[in-house]
């Protein structure tokens, strides 16, 4: 980001006031702040404005892939270590469909990649993308194919071809749909991103090595196209880690320019496809392209994206509500915690392995932990109280009432509130399979 | 042509390389971030224990299903895991807690021994994870191991001194336990060098939570615990932990339903995906429960270590 002396030197120094503020100083400050834009001056030449547009550019180019409801953002990524701020956005993953497919099996195929779909911790995790692959040779079958894809479902393509001349049809074809072009390579960067810039979309560019990356770089830049996303090459997990690391920290440090923009991999499938999509999802991919994936593998993989991608300054909370665990029934305990979400999953999962059917009640604690949530009056035997009303529980069961043992405090006035009997549990979760057992339900 | 300069990283501080077992084994030593060979090109590989259990109450039946018979006694299961290249056995003495089968600690310590014996691995050992018992077990498994350097599993900021001295007596390691946080984790280091644990003694678990279960939490207390020592902060260079074992704890992980896929491979992933994690992030050894988990992440350490 520049700095308010350094937009001040590219100013009149008129203090005309055109610009609405009352000296090219202060508008020079309101820049730097972004609280005004370069436009407002008449006497910026086209030169200045250039300068200093590229010394503001993000580290990490954003692009937009798609168009629409599924379209995916990628790139726009500002740090190194997902704890310095966050990860923005979120690795999006794709599944191959060649077009030599007969249009019904086609169909079927995407269709069985769109029911794909998994609800966890109150998110549905599924596949972002096809990326129609151009296996016939034929530039009208791609075209088919993309038109189809299109016509099914609102999940942004990547188009897959040898050339500009094998993508044209496809690219015309489904332009409004901002499918991204795959890919340009030393032999074709000139037409491959001339059709890019020509069309407006977004171009993939493709080379194992960082320095002939940044050569295409430059040369799919002097065609104008300027949405790019890199393919560094994945021969191995080895290669992914270094190649997407060091492309990723020279952005970031601003040590060398041309290389800011984001990164994606073509996996492959079976083991090594997955040993390769989970790091490049911990390692700054922004696309992840499979030959094929399986439910068994996209499960823990699309966790793994969630976890990673989740703001370090926001804890996840859970939706306060009362949770059945092993099948609960009328004269089930009642258990109560925190709706940070460390808090209810150890829970749940202590009750879990205890295999006693029991309620759990979580408690809308603004994502703060038992303890934390008590001292801050957040997880009184009120809040306990209100949450347990919401939600009807003590009509569902009449058995005991568990506090944390943690909270032991709360269990006298708690019993006086709910008019219902009121156990103090264990100070840790790992003892509650213990407790439940000896509770005798 | 443009020629991108690589972001090599002047670090000032190391994590300490400890021998275990007979000295044929090393673990920790890292000098750079994990994996990157342009800021260690003689990167030190993490180790691999296999996890080893002499209760089988409640034990993951798709793990049980593949050790068959040898899941019954601990040496024939932990040479199975020499087979399939682990580096360590990590053998937990659940047998020990009072509400399963009450096991004596010098029974408990003739297992660990006949582990010791039958496979010439070094072992991480756990006991029940009652502190009392746990004491008194390590006391009989310190002893027993004497010679053969192992890790006496484990140490917490309120019960620290019984366990570290049964380490002490007879040159062990000690894993010192601490939750999720950088400065409890360097608190524990600090307590144990002020009791008189070595430095190169102390091997630290930060808790590794699962994929699933609060991963990102571990995956960035570990990064910051690396870079912190890195950096050289002396009191967190010491080698790090990870279980991975823990992914069984989450229900998606071998849970059998609709939808999901097949749950023994979904199961090997789950435990990986913690597992990558935990290496990427810092970890210079991991407890697996999983044999496919097992040989999915012997492959990865060695294609990232430069092997493949």
């Amino acid at each position: 980001m520049p700095t308010a002396i350094e937009y001040f030197k590219f100013l009149p120094k008129t203090n005309c006031g055109e610009c609405g503020h009352p000296t090219c100083l202060a508008f020079a400050m309101q820049l730097a702040n972004q609280k005004a834009s370069l436009d407002e001056c008449p006497y910026v030449d086209e030169e200045a404005k250039r300068t200093l547009q590229e010394s503001n550019a993000p580290p990490v180019k954003g692009v937009t892939v798609g168009a629409g409801d599924g379209s995916l953002r990628m790139g726009e990524e500002t740090v190194l270590y997902r704890h310095e701020r966050r990860f923005v956005n979120p690795t999006a993953y794709a599944v191959a469909i060649p077009d030599i497919l007969p249009e019904a099996e086609l169909r079927e195929l995407a269709r069985s990649y769109l029911d794909m779909s998994f609800e966890r911790v109150g998110m549905v995790f599924d596949l972002d993308m096809f990326a129609v692959f151009n296996a016939s040779g034929d530039a009208e079958r791609l075209r088919a194919a993309a038109e189809s894809l299109v016509g099914m479902c609102s999940k942004p393509l990547m188009l897959i071809g040898a050339g500009a001349e094998d993508l044209r049809p496809a690219a015309e074809a489904i332009r409004e749909s901002r499918p991204l072009l795959y890919a340009a390579d030393e032999d074709n960067v000139s037409p491959m991103a001339a059709l890019a810039a020509e069309l407006g979309l977004p171009l993939a560019l493709r080379d194992g090595t960082l320095d002939g990356m940044a050569g295409l770089v430059e040369a799919a830049r002097k065609e104008g196209a300027e949405d790019l996303v890199l393919d560094l090459g994945s021969d191995s997990m080895k290669h992914i880690l270094e190649s997407n690391t060091v492309a990723r920290k020279v952005s970031l440090r601003r040590s060398f320019k041309g290389l800011g923009y984001p990164l994606m991999n073509l996996v492959g499938s079976g083991e090594e496809g997955m040993m390769m999509a989970m790091l490049s999802t911990m390692k700054y991919g922004s696309l992840v392209v499979f030959d094929s994936l399986e439910p068994q593998q996209a499960l823990p993989l699309m966790t793994l994206r969630q976890n990673i991608y989740t703001d370090p300054q926001v804890p996840i909370q859970v939706k306060e509500d009362l949770y059945p665990v092993n099948g609960p029934g009328e004269d089930s305990p009642l258990l109560f915690t925190t709706n940070f979400s460390l808090t209810y999953f150890t829970v749940r999962a202590d009750i879990e392995k205890s295999r006693i059917p029991v309620w759990l009640q979580v408690v809308d604690t603004e994502g703060l932990s038992v303890l934390t949530a008590y001292a801050a009056n957040k997880f009184g035997h009120e809040h306990v109280a209100a949450a347990l009303e919401a939600s009807s529980a003590l009509e569902r069961t009449s058995g005991p009432v568990v506090t944390p043992g943690m909270v032991a405090k709360m269990s006298g006035k708690l019993e006086e509130a709910l008019g219902r009997k009121v156990l103090v549990g264990p100070m840790e979760s790992g003892s509650l399979p213990k407790f439940l057992k000896n509770l005798g339900v | 042509m443009a020629k991108v300069p690589l972001p090599k990283e002047k670090w000032s501080g190391a994590i300490t390389s400890t021998a275990m077992g007979d000295g044929g084994v090393r673990l920790g030593g890292a000098k750079g971030m994990p994996f990157l060979s342009f800021e260690d090109p003689d990167l030190p590989l993490p180790l691999l224990a296999g996890e080893v259990v002499d209760d089988l109450e409640d034990f993951p039946s798709i793990v049980l299903d593949f050790f068959g018979e040898d899941a019954e006694d601990p040496a024939s299961w932990a040479q199975r895991w020499r087979g399939m290249g682990a580096d360590l056995v990590c053998l937990r003495l659940l047998s020990t807690d009072p509400d399963r089968r009450d096991s004596s600690p010098e029974e408990a310590a003739a297992v660990a021994k006949s582990v010791a014996d039958a496979t010439g691995m070094p072992l991480i050992v756990y006991g029940c994870g009652l502190p009392e018992k746990d004491a008194a077990v390590m006391e009989a498994v310190s002893g027993a191991l004497a010679g053969h350097r192992s890790i006496l599993a484990y140490v917490e900021e309120d019960s620290y001194k019984k366990i570290s001295s049964a380490a002490m007596a007879n040159k062990h390691a000690v894993l010192a336990f601490s939750n999720l946080d950088i400065n409890l984790a360097k608190q524990m280091n600090i307590l144990l060098s002020d009791f008189g644990v070595q430095r190169e003694d102390i091997v630290m678990d930060p808790l590794m939570a699962p994929l699933g279960m609060g991963l990102e939490y571990s995956y960035s207390v570990n990064e910051r615990i690396t870079l912190a020592a890195l950096n050289g902060d002396r009191m967190l260079q010491v080698p790090m932990v990870c279980d991975a074992s823990q992914a069984w704890q989450v229900r998606d992980c071998a849970e059998d339903e609709e939808g999901m896929g097949d749950p023994v491979e979904r199961s090997a992933w789950w435990e990986f995906g913690t597992a990558l994690a935990a290496l990427l992030s810092g970890a210079d050894m991991l407890i697996v429960r999983g044999p496919y988990a097992m040989q999915l992440i012997r492959g990865a350490i060695e294609d990232l270590g430069g092997g493949a």
